[in-house]
């Protein structure tokens, strides 16, 4: 009898449990990240990562974000850069093929501005960032589509990305800026 | 046959300007040379900049330079027969234009490679071409069929120039002399 009071109070009580997670749309998502060469910025892209965001916009504290990002797909757009980024010196593809992230809380920073905090695991490093995050949505119903977009500096060195020689940040600023645009569907209303 | 009277020198700027920018062009094409087989590393890196920043100066030294050219008379030609005066105009003619069609190639080449020229790492230069691998192979051609075109003019311009004064003994290089004599 207990348990059946407590079964029923579990699913009376809906702000606890998770959101149903959006869907990402692939075609409209990206994740970019740039870097500094001797001032020269260098542009990438991530080709590949999966999201689960179970985010109710007016709930935002009951929410989550978590990503996984196929480091294998990191690619520059020059034969050159993208050869070596694989290599162990970078991001050390064949040892940590997965770049992630999962959030600890999810905060409301205004309309539509949301603050996600949460775990960077690059190359086997764990380092704690905080994310902005603008939400805007368009359409109603079932067609409704949401877009999030934010940008984050990261220190590239806290990952050793680029070690021994290329640790020098005159040469290679060990600020790297990370970008991302994702589409998504079945998000709450804002 | 006597040396050609001092008037017809060069004036500072212009002599300087050659000699400036015959350093800075040797210096370039022979980095460019050697930059393009090294293997990926920070040297190599560090040399594609230094040549993009000296290309970046070659280029608005060389708009300096032809502005001086066409608001001035330059001295007299030495005498010689009227081939050779066509060929030495064609060849300054060949010159000029390369000086702003090598580094114009190299700064499209490296827009089109995705990397942006930012001269001295503070100074951006807009990008007239976007970013693309097809585009970037034929520029990079490109940039180095003009540079090597350069060179030949440049080997024929000094080998014009020392003949003219060792063997016509004409005094030729009295006119773009750094100091008077």
């Amino acid at each position: 009898m207990a348990f059946a009071a407590a079964l029923l109070g579990a699913v009376a009580t809906p702000a606890l449990a998770q959101p149903k997670p959006a869907t990402l749309q692939t075609a409209g998502s990206e994740i970019a990240f740039t870097t500094k060469q001797m001032g020269v910025p260098v542009e990438g892209k991530f080709g590949k990562f999966t999201a689960v965001i179970a985010l109710d916009p007016k709930k935002p504290e009951a929410g989550s974000v978590a990503f996984t990002i196929d480091t294998g797909s990191a690619r520059f757009g020059s034969p050159e850069l993208d050869a070596e980024v694989p290599k162990a010196t970078w991001l050390n593809v064949p040892k940590f093929p997965q770049a992630g992230f999962q959030s600890s809380s999810v905060k409301a920073a205004g309309p539509g501005r949301f603050e996600v905090a949460g775990k960077l695991t690059i190359k086997g490093a764990v380092q704690s960032v905080v994310v902005p995050v603008q939400v805007t949505q368009a359409g109603t119903g079932a067609g409704a589509t949401s877009t999030a977009t934010g940008s984050f500096i990261i220190k590239r060195l806290a990952f050793k990305v680029g070690e021994n020689e290329w640790a020098d940040t005159s040469m290679l600023a060990d600020d790297v800026q990370i970008r991302f645009k994702l589409a998504l569907t079945g998000l709450a209303p804002l | 046959m006597n040396a050609i009277p001092t008037t017809s020198r060069y004036s500072g700027l212009a002599i300087a300007l050659h000699w400036l920018l015959a350093l800075l062009i040797v210096g370039t094409f022979c980095v460019g040379l050697y930059m393009h087989e090294l293997p990926f590393s920070p040297t190599r890196l560090k040399l594609y900049n230094w040549h993009k920043w000296a290309g970046a100066t070659i280029l608005a030294l060389s708009a300096l330079r032809l502005l001086w050219r066409l608001t001035h008379r330059p001295p007299v030609d030495p005498p010689m027969p009227a081939w050779q005066r066509l060929a030495a105009h064609a060849a300054h003619g060949a010159l000029y234009a390369l000086f702003f069609a090598v580094p114009l190639a190299g700064w499209a080449y490296s827009s089109a490679a995705g990397f942006p020229v930012v001269v001295f790492g503070v100074l951006p230069l807009p990008d007239f071409v976007a970013p693309d691998r097809a585009l970037a192979e034929v520029l990079k051609q490109r940039h180095a069929t003009l540079a090597f075109a350069l060179a030949a003019v440049v080997t024929l311009h000094v080998a014009a120039a020392l003949k003219h004064h060792f063997i016509d003994r004409d005094g030729l290089l009295d006119r773009m002399r750094p100091a008077r004599r």
